[in-house]
């Protein structure tokens, strides 16, 4: 029995070190080594300012500026070096079958309907008003952008095509042309029209 | 479509890669020769002569189960002193504290048992060395003795009038050092190439494009002004007392790619971060989405090959294949047409568009990531669950009623459907026997499987193998059902309350791991009660298993007559899914009448 017990954990301690230690720090080393701004949270960093990570959503409300999806925001877990409240977002877990959410999408649709004038209003792609499963979800479909560029140009003052011209630009089709979604990553766009994001 | 098209593939690619990968493992803990040997076989050496390992002692059931127990064991004591005392040891750079007792059992057994059930977020609760040397470990080692004990059980039907079965410390290793941890390394490089990120734990803050105004309460206040100079918000030209602005993001950063791997690959299931596979840090785009997906549900059918080349009998293994697979296109047809239609109240007659077009996935979006839609959603959900995964793409509590129901109900049928790596097909076995038995019942012959006699003993313990998850679910949820404090935990009120709390049982209850993550677990009485739970359906199955892998290698071999019931054709695999689905649905029609039952008639104006 004892002898069992011992061997349990001399075998714990082995794998402990194998798996856990020299796997972790292998998989570590190679990722930082050859993959840097994957392994670094794919941040993007323009003249030494950070604008956010390309993976991260984040809220939106210019009327210059494309929308994403609604999240679910909080700002209590996490603050920076100066106690400053940070941003993060989590998911909603609300069941879509509910009274309340049906009142709570209504409202959404005023609030979109309301923004967006010139789109159709009986159409309003639905990743707009719901939030996503991480609350940070980065894009949105190409029809929730394009629904938006009306706003977008009369705000800027630049013509449609133009600001639809920016959305294609950062829209990414399915993986190999069958996997998941089309889609558009809205900080992207963002910041290319406001010039910030130059390549493409 | 376009979506079928994405159904049809993903389940294409899991059973052409299933077949490769089944034969390597058979030949792996065989001991074979395999394309890894002359790289791996030293490292699995040099562990035998470290630890005094004589790989070749052969052991009765009931030590190789004395060492599976004391090995997790150890385990579960170890962990939970991890996570009891991470804010001590070293490597935290996040700063956290140490867990609560009930947190620190609670999630030490979940991820010994291979459920990987999460009562916290990983991001606010663990520690770079909690999630490495505490949580990725498990992710490697308690897949590694479901791996073993389905072997000991391949052995006690091949081998004839023998004591051993096997030995537990050569299964473990080898299952780890051979199955395990090459795929892993392999799968985490992908994943940081592809850009799930991977740091020893230095969390950052990046600079908002957009500042937010937020109110004292902490909730975003829409259509305020904020004037960065001055520090001020002001709403309809008014100032907003108490508002503060925020122009920061967090991004939380770990040894993120090393842990997606194994609890995808191990049927773990527990993220690095709370919203798992959702999350785009943990599953940034399709491309790996298709290697954590197919990786998910990639061992558990690799095991039926593996079953059938051990046993010497390949179509052995493929009818339980096949009858797992088919249940699981049964269940994954459900999922899909209800999350495509969504439901009334998110359509708001007509004004939300629900309907697919090209380039658009349309559908129930809520809990749903714009990269996945809802084929990748739905064929996740199918496949988590019908493993004993866990881990998530989307939130399964923003499912529709009936597209919510189908997840529980695959892990009410005993997480036997694939299942846990090992843990799924030994219970499956479970399943066979019980099948096996009522026909031989029907055709009045003493029942066999495998030319092995099947007596009142082995019945006993498959019955208790099929028997396990339904009795630790509905005692589980029953006595907490009851209780009043319970109620605080739910996200949601009415049937979808209820559906939170038997979701919660029955994840444990199945070891699987995944939630209506709107639930809040992390309570003194749903940690201890959901930890019992788990402890109960993982090892009471174990040793039933291993018991009959002892008793049936002890027995003769009878030779196969014409009145032998084949176990390898359609009429069989016909019976075998009857079997699971009469057991599940008998157990657990009542309880899911009053949750997804109840909400979809609600849903639809009936209620």
């Amino acid at each position: 029995m004892k002898k069992v017990l011992s061997r349990a954990a001399g075998l714990l301690l082995c794998m402990s070190l194998l798996c856990g230690l020299i796997y972790t720090l292998a998989v570590t080393g190679i990722g930082q080594l050859f993959f840097p701004h994957q392994a670094g949270g794919s941040i993007i960093e323009i003249d030494g300012k950070t604008y956010g990570s390309e993976l991260l959503g984040q809220q939106f409300s210019d009327d210059g500026h494309l929308w994403g999806r609604v999240m679910h925001v909080d700002v209590s877990t996490f603050t920076d070096e100066n106690g400053q409240p940070v941003l993060y977002a989590w998911a909603s877990n609300l069941s879509p079958a509910s009274d309340e959410y049906e009142q709570l999408i209504a409202q959404r649709v005023e609030k979109l309907r309301a923004a967006d004038p010139q789109a159709d209003p009986d159409n309003i792609p639905v990743d707009l008003v719901t939030c996503s499963g991480s609350g940070l979800d980065p894009e949105i479909s190409p029809k929730a952008a394009a629904y938006q560029v009306p706003r977008i140009a009369a705000a800027r003052g630049v013509s449609e095509s133009e600001v639809q011209a920016v959305i294609d630009r950062y829209t990414t089709g399915r993986f190999l042309g069958v996997f998941g979604e089309e889609r558009v990553n809205v900080l992207k766009v963002n910041l290319a029209l406001d010039g910030i994001l130059t390549e493409s | 479509m376009h979506a079928t098209l994405q159904y049809v593939l993903y389940i294409a690619v899991l059973l052409a890669l299933a077949i490769p990968l089944g034969i390597y493992i058979s030949k792996a803990m065989g001991g074979e020769k395999t394309v890894l040997t002359r790289l791996l076989a030293p490292c699995e050496r040099g562990l035998y002569r470290l630890l005094h390992i004589d790989s070749q002692e052969d052991m009765n059931w009931k030590r190789y189960a004395g060492c599976a127990l004391a090995f997790s064991a150890i385990s579960l004591a170890v962990l939970t002193l991890i996570l009891k005392f991470q804010n001590i040891l070293p490597w935290n750079p996040q700063n956290v504290d140490g867990m609560s007792w009930h947190l620190a059992f609670n999630t030490a057994v979940s991820f010994i048992t291979n459920t990987n059930w999460q009562a916290y977020s990983g991001e606010v609760a663990l520690s770079s060395f909690s999630q490495a040397l505490g949580l990725t470990v498990q992710n490697f080692v308690s897949a590694g003795v479901g791996i073993a004990v389905l072997f000991a059980i391949i052995r006690g039907f091949v081998r004839t009038k023998a004591k051993g079965i096997g030995n537990f410390w050569a299964d473990l290793v080898r299952s780890v050092v051979y199955v395990l941890l090459p795929l892993c390394f392999v799968m985490s490089i992908a994943l940081v190439a592809l850009g799930v990120p991977q740091s020893l734990g230095e969390s950052k803050t990046v600079d908002l494009l957009e500042p937010i105004a937020v109110s004292q309460q902490g909730e975003v206040i829409e259509g305020a002004k904020i004037d960065l100079d001055a520090g001020t918000v002001t709403l309809d030209g008014q100032p907003v007392d108490g508002a503060k602005i925020v122009t920061k993001q967090a991004v939380p950063l770990f040894p993120q790619a090393s842990q997606v791997a194994p609890k995808q690959v191990g049927t773990n299931g527990g993220g690095v971060l709370g919203n798992n596979s959702a999350h785009p840090f943990e599953n940034p785009n399709p491309a790996t989405n298709l290697i954590e997906m197919i990786s998910l549900l990639l061992i558990p059918a690799a095991l039926c090959i593996s079953f059938g080349r051990s046993v010497k009998n390949k179509k052995q293994g493929v009818a339980i294949l096949v009858a797992m697979t088919l249940v699981l296109i049964a269940a994954l047809s459900v999922v899909a047409i209800n999350e495509h239609q969504a439901t009334p109240q998110l359509a708001q007659n007509g004004a939300v568009q629900i309907t697919a077009e090209q380039g658009y996935a349309g559908g129930n979006m809520e809990g749903k990531e714009t990269r996945f839609g809802i084929a990748t959603s739905s064929t996740w959900a199918a496949f988590t669950t019908a493993a004993s995964n866990g881990s998530v793409n989307s939130m399964h509590d923003s499912y529709t009623p009936l597209g919510g129901m189908v997840p529980m109900l695959l892990m009410q049928l005993g997480e036997v459907i694939f299942g846990g790596v090992g843990c799924g097909l030994y219970g499956m076995l479970g399943f066979v026997l019980l099948t096996v038995f009522i026909a031989g019942l029907m055709v009045g012959r003493t029942p066999e499987y495998l030319g092995k006699k099947i007596g009142p003993k082995e019945m006993r313990m498959a019955v208790l193998v099929c028997l396990a998850t339904p009795i630790a679910i509905l005692v589980g949820s029953g006595i907490a059902a009851m209780l009043p404090s319970t109620a605080a935990s739910l996200n949601n009120a009415g049937a979808h309350g209820f559906s939170e709390m038997l979701y919660a049982y029955s994840s444990c209850g199945g070891n699987n791991g995944s939630a209506f993550a709107g639930f809040n677990a992390n309570t003194p009485f749903l940690n201890v009660s959901l930890g019992l739970v788990m402890l109960f359906a993982r090892f009471v199955p174990m040793v039933a298993t291993l018991l009959i892998a002892g008793s049936m290698a002890a027995k003769k071999r009878v030779a196969a007559s014409a009145g032998t019931l084949s176990t390898s054709n359609a009429m069989f695999v016909f019976l075998l899914i009857l079997i699971v689905l009469i057991v599940g649905a008998l157990s657990f029609f009542p309880a899911l009448a009053l949750g997804p039952i109840a909400e979809f008639t609600q849903m639809l104006g009936l209620g």
